[in-house]
């Protein structure tokens, strides 16, 4: 759900990173705020426990610059990947404009991307929203690792609907604004649509 | 996308700043915020520079979505007040017109028991500015401005991911 403020010029989007645990949605979120300018964005927020897994979300405010003389603002949360935490995952996704997947390239994790997928679905579902109709791009992360699938096999796997898909290494930066940016214009043109 | 976007004017914005202002004044508090249940600040008032104020947005809708799930799960509604006690500054949050957080920031030079009765009061008034912009918003686009956005060119948004 976008927050036009006509007040104070501004349109406030919400994009959720979602995947199963450990593919690298917090990675993306730090290597967006690592190579922001300081103007461009707000403090990251991590809510994680002592081992660094994301316990409820991140939470990362960027301002994309203006368009029409609002102020673009985007707030990027990740889930909590693991699959007991699926309660908090759905609250997450509460009034989202825009959803990027973050599946695991690793040969081991398929089975874990195509359940998370799953749960993607139903959570979204559950709002009133659905995956084939909300701005929505795919991440193959952790493509420098060894024992990655081939993206043929993974597109199939994954691919949900034609939605853009993109090659990353979160770590390394490799991918990540292009993902961002594929969701934050479907958004934009979803609004227009309007 | 199944909930309709969310639009905030002009006027309502003012209308909404003055029922904060007067909050503020006679709950005696440091600050109040009213903030969208999706982690959005509306509006605001009274000492605010000192607090992060887009952090605050989100971590108050995080927190009354868990207190939210946590309701449900045992059978209530909601929980339609939380409240945080610190050593100096406390925080009173409450539930307005069902969509909106009031986020109420205030020291011992107040007490919970006034900043309840008054949050009791504002909410009446909040809730009716909130009605109005409904029904803005039902009506369309011919209540307020055109949207800006219905014009945006794919340049313009080009132009915004511009390195």
């Amino acid at each position: 759900m976008t927050f036009i403020n006509y007040a104070s010029k501004e349109i406030n989007c919400k994009i959720v990173y979602y995947g199963p645990g450990l593919c690298g949605k917090t990675t993306n979120l730090q290597y967006i705020y690592n190579k922001t300018a300081p103007e461009s964005k707000g403090k990251m927020i991590s809510l994680a426990t002592e081992a660094d897994r994301t316990l409820f979300f991140d939470f990362l405010p960027l301002d994309l610059g203006s368009i029409r003389g609002f102020t673009t603002r985007f707030h990027l949360y990740t889930v909590p990947g693991q699959v007991f935490y699926d309660a908090s995952r759905k609250l997450i996704l509460k009034g989202v404009d825009g959803v990027i997947f973050v599946a695991d390239s690793q040969e081991e994790r398929m089975e874990a991307n195509i359940e998370s997928i799953r749960n993607l679905e139903a959570n979204l579902k559950e709002h009133g929203f659905d995956l084939s109709t909300i701005p929505y791009a795919l991440q193959f992360n952790k493509r420098d690792l060894g024992n990655v699938v081939p993206v043929e096999e993974m597109y199939r796997m994954l691919n949900y609907k034609r939605e853009p898909t993109f090659e990353a290494v979160a770590t390394t930066g490799v991918g990540v604004f292009d993902t961002l940016k594929s969701v934050a214009k479907q958004i934009l043109i979803e609004l227009k649509k309007r | 996308m199944s909930s309709a976007d969310f639009v905030l004017y002009e006027e309502e914005f003012k209308h909404l700043e003055e029922a904060l202002r007067r909050l503020r004044q006679e709950a005696n508090a440091k600050a109040v915020f009213l903030i969208d249940k999706n982690g959005q600040q509306i509006a605001s008032a009274g000492d605010v520079e000192q607090f992060d104020t887009t952090s605050l947005a989100s971590l108050t809708a995080g927190n009354v979505a868990a207190t939210d799930g946590l309701a449900k799960l045992i059978g209530e509604r909601e929980f339609s007040v939380l409240f945080h006690e610190g050593q100096q500054d406390h925080i009173h949050i409450s539930i307005v017109a069902k969509r909106a957080i009031l986020v109420v920031i205030f020291d011992d030079r107040s007490s919970l028991g006034l900043v309840r009765l008054r949050v009791k009061r504002a909410s009446v008034d909040l809730e009716k500015i909130f009605d109005t912009m409904l029904q803005k918003g039902e009506k369309g686009s011919g209540a307020g401005p055109a949207s800006p956005f219905s014009e945006i060119t794919d340049d313009d948004i080009d132009a915004l991911f511009g390195e």
